[in-house]
């Protein structure tokens, strides 16, 4: 009885947790008015792929995929470089004040990233910056957050294993090559997907630093369409379809490294 | 091992955000005791100091307080809603009896992972007054068709149901883990105690769990004072400004009106709000906890 309670509930939550996304699937594949009915209709009469020609060709979301692909790329790509250096040396460098620095570093995380926004836009502007890709990038380059994770995980590595490098002679950066970085690899996946994931999404950020059309990235495209098609739900929903299936795929397959730093990020003392 | 090394490893990231964060934090300080507008975008020279005043005509102007109220509508009741449906997950599928606790478990995180922006719109489509899943499944009981998001009553409310939806699976996963760590024997030693189910939920499973709902509850809350998106998307603040939330006031005011001064000060009372919460909150939780 307990077992069939249980098991009610905990499908009956999946299935609200997953039915808008269901639907949106659906929708997206049913002709243009379909989905203005009463009762709501909850699979296309027949399926088509309309919705997502029409974007392609009218809305040019294609250029708006490849911007969000790109800055996603690139933003974790540098903050990969930023970071991992970082958190490395803050968990196994010696240096004058580290402990002092990375407790400034974790007290700024109650800092909301929306108070710097005003005057970074208008650094970015006097850089000429603004309404370029490099405006979205620069907040990735490197995070507390990015640095933190880094810094759990390299605690673990033994220092008698970097001690013996130094013994044979390798240099610093030998060593954080050809040592630590192997041993990082898990918590660089992680990171990775974290960064990568919060770019993809991002959209204020976006939406402030970028004027022109042709720019613009998945969330900021969808949202300023949207606007425009108010009523059209079938080529909305093909929209959202393609902002939200490359994420989840993603997430899908690396579910794993990314509920570790969930997990490492969420304890953060 | 020399320090000279350690600062090549450390500097660059350490100047990255010096420049993008702490330097910008200290600007917008500055900036909110200036006059900084579209005068002095286009020329410097045109910037004034003009003291408290952004503030004090902040505390005068209707519709901040309108957007303070409702943000903390939103932060008052969905906080606790969202919690409350992310320990319910969790318990669930820290249940010995689930069956197929990976499937659901990935199920209950997938509307996370979402862009807010894709997921808003598809709620735009569920909560449409005609033709919308959540009308026509109330309709079922008898209830009618209600204006989720163009009635001033339950626009909000509309926003705060979204959320919790697209929320919940974050901070499930936290209290699945801590679920997971409370030792097993208590619930051993209270079962040979006579505790029921609902017994040893409030005398092990609550207590034990203590640590993890304060901080969860204070990063929602971080996450939720930060309202933006969803009132962009779905109601562009309406209807009669409803869901006009701080930071969708100071969006306006920055880059839409580019009252750059005011807009900075309006970050700064909103920071200043969310550190007096949290504070609060810790204070609590340390008296609770003795």
């Amino acid at each position: 009885m307990r077992k069939i309670l249980v098991n009610g509930a905990v499908l009956l939550a999946g299935l609200l947790a997953v039915f808008p996304l269901a639907w949106m699937v659906s929708v997206s594949l049913m002709r243009p008015g379909e989905a203005s009915a009463f009762p709501p209709p909850l699979l296309p009469a027949q399926a088509t792929l309309a919705n997502y020609r029409a974007l392609f060709a009218h809305a040019g979301i294609g250029r708006y995929v490849f911007n969000s692909a790109l800055l996603s790329t690139g933003a974790t790509v540098l903050s990969l470089m930023f970071n991992v250096s970082a958190g490395y040396a803050f968990a196994k460098l010696r240096f004058r004040g580290r402990e002092r620095i990375f407790r400034t570093l974790l007290g700024a995380l109650v800092i909301p990233a929306q108070v710097a926004m005003l005057p970074l836009f208008l650094l970015l502007k006097y850089l000429g910056l603004v309404n370029t890709y490099g405006a979205v990038l620069v907040p990735a380059l490197a995070s507390v957050f990015g640095i933190f994770l880094v810094r759990q995980y390299a605690l673990t590595i033994p220092d008698a294993l970097l001690e013996a490098a130094r013994m044979d002679g390798a240099g610093e950066w030998r060593i954080f090559r050809s040592i630590v970085l192997p041993l990082l690899t898990p918590i660089l996946v992680t990171l990775a997907i974290f960064t990568f994931l919060g770019t993809w999404n991002d959209f204020m950020w976006p939406l402030i630093v970028l004027t022109d059309q042709e720019l613009y990235t998945l969330p900021v495209a969808l949202a300023s369409l949207s606007r425009e098609h108010v009523q059209d739900s079938e080529l909305m929903m093909a929209g959202a379809v393609l902002t939200i299936v490359p994420v989840l795929l993603l997430f899908l397959g690396l579910q794993r490294y990314y509920i570790q730093g969930l997990l490492v990020g969420s304890v953060k003392g | 091992m020399n320090g000279r090394a350690a600062w090549c490893f450390v500097a660059p990231a350490l100047l990255a955000i010096l420049v993008f964060f702490f330097l910008p934090v200290a600007a917008a300080l500055a900036m909110s005791l200036t006059d900084f507008d579209i005068y002095a975008l286009a020329d410097i020279a045109n910037l004034r100091f003009v003291g408290l005043r952004n503030y004090i005509e902040l505390l005068q102007t209707p519709l901040f307080w309108r957007a303070l109220g409702n943000t903390f509508y939103f932060v008052a009741a969905g906080v606790p809603l969202s919690i409350a449906a992310s320990l319910g997950a969790a318990l669930l599928l820290n249940s010995r009896v689930t069956w197929l606790k990976g499937l659901f478990r990935t199920a209950y995180f997938a509307p996370v992972v979402t862009s807010l922006v894709a997921v808003a719109v598809i709620w735009r489509y569920v909560l449409h007054t005609r033709y919308g899943m959540l009308n026509y499944a109330l309709s079922w009981f008898g209830i009618g068709p209600v204006d989720w998001l163009g009635d001033p009553d339950w626009a909000m409310p509309a926003i705060i149901l979204f959320a919790v939806w697209k929320n919940f699976g974050y901070n499930m996963i936290i209290l699945l883990a801590g679920l997971q760590s409370i030792p097993r024997d208590l619930y051993e030693a209270a079962e040979l105690d006579g505790a029921r189910t609902w017994a040893a939920f409030r005398w092990v499973t609550w207590p034990m769990l203590g640590p993890t709902l304060v901080m969860v509850s204070i990063l929602s809350m971080a996450g939720y004072f930060q309202l933006f998106a969803e009132p962009y998307v779905m109601t562009q603040g309406g209807p009669v400004q409803s869901t006009v939330s701080v930071l969708y006031f100071m969006y306006e005011q920055g880059f839409k009106w580019w009252n750059l001064g005011v807009a900075s000060a309006v970050a700064f009372v909103l920071f200043a709000i969310m550190f007096a919460v949290t504070l609060l909150q810790l204070r609590v939780a340390r008296g609770i906890d003795g």
